[in-house]
């Protein structure tokens, strides 16, 4: 297949690449433009793990091709954070110890982040669904909910400010 | 949601069981944690595997020339051609257990063993090599079940194992027979243990550098780099010291990742032969399928008790699917048996364990390390005792328990055990729950764990754990350590034991680990055994500079000798009068002054020594689990949970919540959703549709109440927390049906068919007894 140019905008920042049509987006955002905090864990869209946000709605970028995220704003782990300034869902992943081996921390983050996009209160019920599609084998999940609960409840709003 | 309760909290520390982040927790978060699976190298290439499809084969020919022709393709590389054909395994102390060609030379022993290795500029063309490459094969006769592997004329799968026996165990102790005729009544059952994947987030993967000079350096993801390192000597013939393994972060282990594998191998094998570096990621379809598993277990045990429920004697055979290869596979054979017997004094015990070697993916060690199928196996057992002699299962099983000061014959002495507490806490949770729904029951399941093994199979002239502490004129600590951060918390562990012990604030501290080139040697992550030994190692460590420390602030002071000097808070002082003190970073400064201009550098260690056979100290739990069941689909829902848990003195806050929380949903998992079947060798669901793991909609509240105790041997009295809790959950599952229903299930994972059918034959049943 002859290669094509394309504009990913990743984390505010355009970026031309020259590849394959068929380059899945995960692989455009790791392999071409070298953003690894973004993670593959399956082969089958199973894991979550190379979770990101377009256009703040979260979608697993191993099941889209990057030809397909031409046009729209894409957020990786790596853009979560302002100056050095961490958002809120990641001061709440470090204070309830939401991650251990932290592989499946970036996408269950960024999935964490387009459920409090989309739902700013969310039950305990509607946060276990919005991280359904995410795989953590070593926290058991409970951690997870309550870092989002944390941020829901309005605990890291001034360092949003 | 969760509840953390501490029964008996110990004398508050400054920073020991207190809130502290895990120290690497900014990295993780941000995304800028570098795993071996992120790792680019100038000019590497990248390395596929191609595998064996038959069960049982001998390898008469491979003809790699056509995959050679295609551009990008750097090189190819076989067994016979490009290794020494040396036959590696973890149990180096013993020649017979070493069994495994990593590229085998002749013969290949399962569906998924690595043949033949290629590398190429990418990935892509590596893959696409693969079809090029033919492998004339003469297709052996497999054998997939130990009960069919140990008849007589089953195929041979290692010359000279007689039976396909792999291993045997023997554990015993007291009279059995005498102790059997004493028990009033005797109960004997046959269970089956499935197997379970680690199912690691990061797969197995490897990035091997060698260059001209001699030297191999590698990232990789694995649980102890000085295993590595000693194996991949071993196995390349080359000296340790010339293999440098780098292990920064690593995307989980679970007892997967401390033997060679063929990312790392083969990826090496590679590398020498091109001098270039190269990169090998496993496929999640590969490191379900080539990796290696739970050990799947045929258990046999046979009880002996009084009417009054005192526990008299034990009878267990266990057989194994031992799989293609030896791997850990003997130490679970050893656990499982000791395990068994835990947390009860038996006046007698015996344990026959038997490893066999099938045509099917080699089985290991797994977190709870054979002890989650013997406490399937055991508490379900007793459970069913309980009931048969009608007695309180919480109260016979108290009655029965391990205490401080138990002593198990020749095994081990129990010095810390906090499981008459748990009982209580359990007691009194279920009884706080009043009457259930109808479709709801509550399990229960009780278990120890070790901390730490004892046995030195791998032939390590080094002491188990090792550490230094680096004090620099600033204040700021250096840590080094070789024991293992796998995501269980252990740098974090670490430094909060180095900070409590030198005086100062976990920032202060640095942990370098993950890396033989400027590590001490140590055996890693495996067996529970960091908190224990590296926390002993550095406590040590810590203590050695403190006392360089302090013996110039005690030069200085010109206090009365009766006087101590203690450091806290960055602040050096008489504790008897801790107003009276000085700066840490003036007295480390001037202590430097002191030593011409070195650095403060304190060195510990830690091997056990007279602590019996298995560990120097034992965790207790008792675990309640609610679980629901829809009698029309045979489903279970996890409802909520109580462990109630002693680990000693909690050293790691955060992490031990985790590590419990994290344990039982695996241990959840394992009781009944992670199912693995194999048709003629071949495993039916190599992928996460099929494979299925416990999601967020599944995970129930998992409580904790911890016992505080304090454990003579380990640091501050800290042992083991995070592996014993994988134990009791699929038992507590099981003894939840059994009150449900009174249906007993003898093989897990528990599926919904085997619940449907239990619940069937107990209405055919029911309706001949009418």
């Amino acid at each position: 297949m002859e290669k094509k140019v394309v504009v990913l905008n990743v984390n505010g920042i355009d970026y031309e690449l020259y590849i394959n049509p068929k380059t899945l987006l995960v692989e455009a955002i790791r392999d071409y433009i070298g953003l690894t905090g973004t993670k593959r864990g399956c082969d089958t869209v199973s894991c979550g793990a190379c979770t990101v946000l377009i256009n703040g709605m979260s979608i697993k970028s191993c099941s889209v091709l990057a030809v397909q995220a031409e046009g729209y704003k894409i957020t990786t782990i790596e853009g979560l954070e302002k100056n050095g300034k961490l958002a809120p869902i990641q001061e709440a992943f470090l204070d309830q110890g939401a991650y251990q081996c932290g592989f499946c921390a970036p996408g269950m983050i960024m999935s964490s982040q387009a459920l409090l996009n989309e739902n700013p209160n969310p039950t305990e019920w509607e946060i276990r669904e919005g991280i359904e599609g995410n795989i953590c084998r070593c926290t058991g999940y409970n951690s997870i909910v309550r870092a989002v609960q944390a941020v829901a409840s309005g605990k890291y709003t001034e360092v949003k400010s | 949601m969760n509840k953390y309760t501490v029964i008996n909290p110990h004398e508050p520390f400054r920073v020991i069981n207190t809130h502290v982040r895990n120290i690497d927790g900014i990295a993780k978060v941000t995304g800028r944690a570098v795993y071996t699976f992120d790792v680019k190298l100038p000019g590497m290439l990248y390395g596929k595997i191609l595998r064996s499809p038959h069960p049982h084969a001998k390898i008469l020919k491979i003809d790699y020339s056509k995959a050679l022709e295609i551009p990008g393709v750097m090189g190819v590389v076989t067994g016979k051609e490009d290794t020494l054909g040396v036959k590696q395994g973890i149990w180096r102390r013993y020649k017979d257990l070493c069994d495994e060609q990593i590229l085998p030379v002749d013969k290949v022993r399962y569906i998924g063993e690595p043949v033949v290795a290629v590398a190429a500029i990418t990935e892509e063309i590596a893959e696409k090599a693969l079809d090029y490459i033919d492998v004339e094969y003469e297709v052996l006769p497999a054998v997939f079940e130990p009960m069919d592997a140990i008849k007589k004329d089953a195929p041979e799968i290692h010359e000279g194992f007689e039976r396909n026996i792999n291993v045997t165990r023997h554990i015993e102790w007291g009279d059995v027979e005498e102790a059997f005729e004493e028990a009033d009544y005797i109960r004997e059952d046959w269970f089956k243990c499935g197997g379970q994947a680690h199912m690691c987030m990061e797969t197995r993967c490897a990035v091997s550098s060698y260059t001209p000079d001699g030297k191999l350096t590698i990232y990789h993801s694995n649980q102890s780099p000085y295993y590595m390192q000693a194996l991949m000597a071993g196995v390349l013939g080359m000296r340790e010291g010339d293999i440098r393994i780098i292990s920064t972060y690593v995307g989980g282990g679970f007892g997967g990742k401390f033997e060679l594998d063929g990312a790392i191998f083969c990826s090496a094998v590679l590398s020498i032969k091109l001098k270039r570096p190269v990169k090998i990621v496993y496929t999640r379809e590969e490191d379900f399928i080539a990796t290696k598993r739970r050990t799947p277990m045929y258990y046999y045990t046979r009880t002996g008790v009084k009417k009054d429920g005192t526990f008299c004697a034990r009878e267990a055979k266990v057989f194994t699917n031992g799989g293609a290869y030896t791997g850990m596979g003997a130490t679970a054979l050893y656990l499982t048996g000791f395990f068994h017997s835990f947390p009860y004094k038996w006046k007698a015990y015996r344990y026959d364990g038997y490893r066999v070697y099938t045509n099917t993916l080699p089985s290991t060690s797994m977190r709870g390390f054979g002890a989650p199928q013997a406490m399937w196996c055991s508490e379900q057992q007793i459970e069913w005792i309980a009931a048969d002699l009608g007695l309180d299962p919480i109260e016979m099983r108290r009655k029965n328990a391990h205490e401080e000061g138990t002593i198990i014959p020749g095994q081990a002495t129990i010095a810390s055990c906090g499981i008459q507490q748990c009982f209580d806490e359990i007691k009194k949770w279920i009884d706080s729950k009043g009457q259930l729904p109808p479709n709801r029951a509550i399990g229960i399941s009780a278990c120890g764990f070790m901390s730490g093994g004892i046995f030195n199979w791998f032939d390590t002239p080094y002491s188990f754990s090792s550490a230094v502490v680096t004090v620099n004129q600033d204040g700021t600590v250096e840590l080094n350590v070789g024991a293992q951060e796998i995501g269980q918390g252990s740098n974090t562990t670490l430094a909060i034991i180095c900070a409590e012990t030198l005086g100062v604030k976990v920032e202060d501290v640095k942990v370098h680990s993950g890396d033989t080139d400027f590590n001490p040697a140590d055996l890693g992550a495996w067996g529970s055994r960091q908190t224990l030994m590296a926390g002993n190692a550095v406590k040590m460590a810590a203590e050695d500079a403190k006392r360089q420390i302090l013996e110039f602030a005690y030069a200085q002071s010109g206090l009365n000798i009766v006087y101590d000097l203690d450091i806290k808070d960055r602040w050096v002082h008489a504790i008897a009068r801790p107003e009276r003190g000085e700066d840490f970073v003036k007295v480390v400064r001037r202590a430097i002054r002191g030593k011409d201009g070195q650095r403060i550098v304190g060195r510990g260690y830690y091997t056990p020594h007279r602590k019996g056979m298995i560990s120097p100290a034992y965790s207790y739990m008792l675990q309640a689990v609610e679980i629901e069941v829809d009698e029309e689909t045979g489903k279970i829902r996890l409802c909520d949970s109580l462990t109630a848990h002693d680990c000693g003195q909690p050293i790691n806050h955060l992490g031990l919540i985790g590590q419990l929380e994290g344990a039982f949903s695996m241990a959840a998992g394992y009781g009944y959703l992670e199912y693995m079947p194999f048709e003629d060798g071949k495993l039916m669901n190599p992928n996460l549709v099929d494979y299925k793991v416990i999601r967020a909609t599944e995970m129930p509240p998992a409580n904790i109440a911890e016992v505080d105790t304090y454990e003579p041997e380990g640091p501050y009295g800290a042992k083991e927390a995070g592996e014993g809790l994988t134990n009791p959950t699929a038992a507590a599952i099981g003894n939840a049906l059994f009150r449900l229903f009174g249906i007993q299930i003898k093989e897990c994972p528990i599926r919904a068919e085997m619940i449907l059918k239990a619940l069937k034959e107990k209405r055919e049943k029911e309706q001949q007894g009418k």
